[in-house]
């Protein structure tokens, strides 16, 4: 599956994140992921999205996505071009037996343990989309029994920023604006 | 900065945008605003339902090129306004829909009248708000109406909250716009500009396809003389009906699934096709893969995201459509001074002019058969000179309408296209009527339509806003029935409405208008020029018309656009002459 993933910056107000998703599904567009958190300026956040290139016209996204009113900017991240990472908490039932080879696996992919109980073990783990489906496929043979994982979050390599043509916003805060 | 309530900051701020006129219906939750409108210099027009008020601020920004305001208070207010918000949406009619609001407290408790009406229109409005506090309703509004009028125009809201219309606040004007997500694009680029002359200088079997964007821009002036400049025909789509002269040698009419046998046939055989504010809706192109196969494209529109959205261009023109054209009148030109030789596009007109001879809008009015819509038309045509508004719904007698009115002008064709709201044509020509005064707006209306929305013309009467209305009563949703007819075997599920009740002449008296009725060809010139004369009420005529008239030229939902068929007044013969064309150039 080609995927295109997109950085987009937008005003960080009421109905915002709904706009976004409206779009996505009146124009059937199909997201893979999505993730939303702040930025360093705290008007401003950004989502992270990602599509499915084969059944979505990635350009026609981003022209769309430009066109809201609360959009600042759209970015689509090259594939290869970008530092992608997800996160993912992965709940096991393990036999006390096996500990120790779970935690080998564990090891391998940079995860860590952040709960244990008697029958079961709770890992942490960060890295790149692809990374993470090994080691939760590795993990498939010792009974996974509960899984949440982020969306993608992504930059871009490299010097450049999504701001380099200009800022999200200007510095100075409008006095006549109340972000409710 | 001085000190005001939310609702007088609200009148204050419509006023400082220049708004004469709200159309609207008060509630529970738009009172307080309603108070301040009382002493204001705004003309408030008291509809009897909001979709009413909807449609006639969209009737007038047709009519006027200026925004249309209407006004609704909450829940279901606000939900009736959701067509009309549709509607304006797909037809990029710059437009303002103020709604009340529950108070900020009730807000996610389901109070009474409480609807989410920001999220319900997310959809369908260009942009939207609710204003959560009165220092922010200036600016609010001043960005409402920069953002439904600049670009692609469409429909903007603005929800406010009871306690905000009632809590005071400093306020000052001219507010102080804060849009930094909002970008309009910039005039043309002059490469693209370039590169379209150079293929329109090339183009042997040029077509410009006009839609909307034309009379959206005010560019018809800049159109005339690029198709003069270069001899190329011109379409014109629903949206653009009076962006050329009908008249016009090089106008070949309406393209599409039930255009013109030249104009359809022109865009499939041309070898260059200039699309001018319109978008390639299906309706025009019918199957997207069979449109047009043999045109390079230039596709130039104020919105990006309609380049390459259904077909992908040669050539993108992207920006304000006047400086578009008058930049390519000047390339041409400035090319034709330096040498280059003048379009040569005679051999190519002489085969249009071939097909219009041979495969015109035909039908028959028997002088003792039943009543032709397409005669009304032409009777209206004729009467009026070509100088009316004229106002539809949806259906048959729109296409009708669209079809045998020789329009001479823009704005002076008004309906409901991407959405085909049927109940548009009433309503909105109140509003196209309130925005020209002085100007006979005649409605077309089907009997199916005008059924929908026919309460308004008891505002009309009582307002003094005499639009004429042309029911064309065939006692059927005639389109659906035309469908049923082809594509369902004439099994006939629901569509036949009768056509005595109601008696549409009682009702036009009923509701304070006069009322008419015509039943044969020989009584329409009487008829029309009575319902035509100046009157200070509206006029409604109920035209009882052929229940079995078809639309044709018809191309099938989903079919190549080679597939339009003629219809019954054509010869198996001459629609195999038309189908299997000689183009010889």
């Amino acid at each position: 599956m080609s995927t295109h993933t997109l950085s987009v910056l937008a005003e960080n107000k009421p109905g915002v994140l709904s706009h976004i998703a409206g779009l996505f599904s009146r124009r059937a567009f199909n997201i893979s992921s999505l993730a939303v958190g702040p930025t360093q300026d705290a008007r401003v956040s950004r989502f992270t999205i990602v599509v499915d290139g084969a059944s979505t016209p990635v350009d026609q996204v981003s022209k769309q996505l430009e066109k809201l009113v609360r959009v600042l900017k759209v970015s689509e991240l090259s594939d290869g071009g970008a530092v992608e990472r997800e996160l993912a908490l992965i709940k096991v039932r393990v036999d006390p037996a096996l500990r120790g080879q779970l935690l080998e696996v564990a090891g391998v992919f940079g995860a860590s343990v952040v709960d244990m109980s008697p029958t079961t073990l709770v890992l942490e783990a960060v890295s790149s989309p692809a990374k993470l489906d090994s080691l939760l496929a590795m993990l498939e043979a010792y009974g996974t029994c509960e899984l949440v994982r982020t969306g993608r979050i992504a930059l871009a390599r490299g010097p450049g920023v999504i701001t380099d043509d200009g800022p999200a916003l200007q510095a100075v805060p409008d006095a006549t604006e109340t972000a409710a | 900065m001085q000190e005001l309530t939310g609702a007088q900051a609200l009148v204050r701020s419509l006023e400082q945008q220049g708004v004469e006129v709200v159309f609207g219906l008060p509630g529970g939750t738009i009172l307080p605003t309603y108070d301040p409108l009382l002493s204001s210099s705004l003309r408030h027009v008291l509809v009897r339902h909001e979709q009413g008020a909807g449609h006639a601020a969209e009737g007038y920004a047709w009519a006027t090129g200026r925004p249309g305001v209407c006004m609704a208070t909450s829940g279901p207010g606000a939900t009736n306004l959701v067509t009309a918000l549709s509607d304006a949406y797909m037809d990029s009619v710059p437009m303002v829909a103020i709604t009340g609001q529950v108070g900020r407290s009730l807000i996610g408790t389901d109070a009474f009248q409480e609807a989410d009406i920001t999220g319900i229109t997310l959809p369908i409005t260009k942009h939207n708000e609710i204003v959560t506090s009165v220092e922010r309703i200036p600016a609010a509004v001043a960005e409402a109406f920069h953002v439904a009028t600049t670009g692609r125009p469409g429909p903007v809201l603005i929800d406010v909250p009871k306690d905000v219309q009632q809590g005071t606040g400093s306020v000052s004007w001219p507010a102080e716009m804060n849009l930094p997500g909002y970008r309009v694009p910039g005039p043309p680029s002059p490469a693209a500009i370039r590169a379209a002359a150079a293929l329109l200088l090339q183009a042997r079997r040029p077509v410009l396809y006009v839609g909307g964007g034309v009379i959206k821009s005010d560019s018809h002036a800049d159109l005339l003389r690029l198709a003069e400049l270069t001899q190329a025909p011109v379409t014109t789509t629903l949206m653009a009906r009076g962006a050329f002269p009908d008249g016009h040698r090089l106008a070949l009419g309406m393209p599409g699934m039930h255009g013109t046998f030249p104009a359809v046939a022109a865009l499939q055989e041309a070898d260059l096709v200039v699309a001018l504010g319109a978008r390639f809706d299906d309706r025009v192109t019918g199957s997207l893969a069979d449109f047009a196969p043999r045109a390079r494209v230039v596709h130039a529109d104020i919105d990006p995201a309609e380049i390459g959205k259904n077909r992908t261009p040669d050539v993108a023109i992207v920006g304000d459509l006047q400086l578009t054209l008058a930049g390519l009148v000047e390339a041409i030109s400035a090319a034709v001074s330096e040498g280059d030789e003048r379009p040569d596009t005679a051999d190519w007109l002489s085969i249009l002019d071939g097909w219009k001879r041979q495969f015109p809008l035909r039908y028959t009015q028997e002088p003792d058969g039943p009543l032709k819509p397409q005669y009304v038309t032409e009777r209206l045509s004729a009467l009026t000179g070509g100088d009316a508004i004229v106002v539809a719904g949806v259906g048959q007698h729109q296409m009708h309408a669209a079809q045998h009115y020789a329009f001479t002008r823009p704005r002076s064709w008004i309906n409901s296209g991407g959405a085909g709201t049927m109940g548009f044509a009433v309503p909105a020509a109140m509003g196209a009527q309130v925005g020209r005064p002085g100007e006979l707006v005649v409605a077309i209306d089907g009997d199916g339509c005008f059924q929908m929305t026919a309460q308004e013309l008891a505002t009309c009467a009582i307002e003094k806003i005499p639009i004429k209305v042309l029911i064309f009563n065939n006692g059927f949703l005639g389109m659906v029935r035309q469908w049923q007819e082809l594509f369902y075997d004439e099994r006939y599920s629901q569509v036949e409405l009768g056509t005595a009740i109601p008696d549409y002449v009682k009702l036009a008296e009923a509701y304070g208008c006069v009322g008419l009725r015509c039943e044969s060809a020989d009584e329409v010139d009487t008829i029309l020029d009575k319902a035509l004369a100046p009157a200070d009420v509206p006029v409604v005529v109920d035209f009882r018309t052929h229940d079995r008239e078809g639309v044709f030229p018809m191309v099938p939902a989903g079919r190549p656009n080679d597939d339009i068929v003629l219809g019954p007044e054509f010869s198996a013969d001459e629609q195999r002459a038309a189908t299997r064309r000689e183009m010889g150039i």
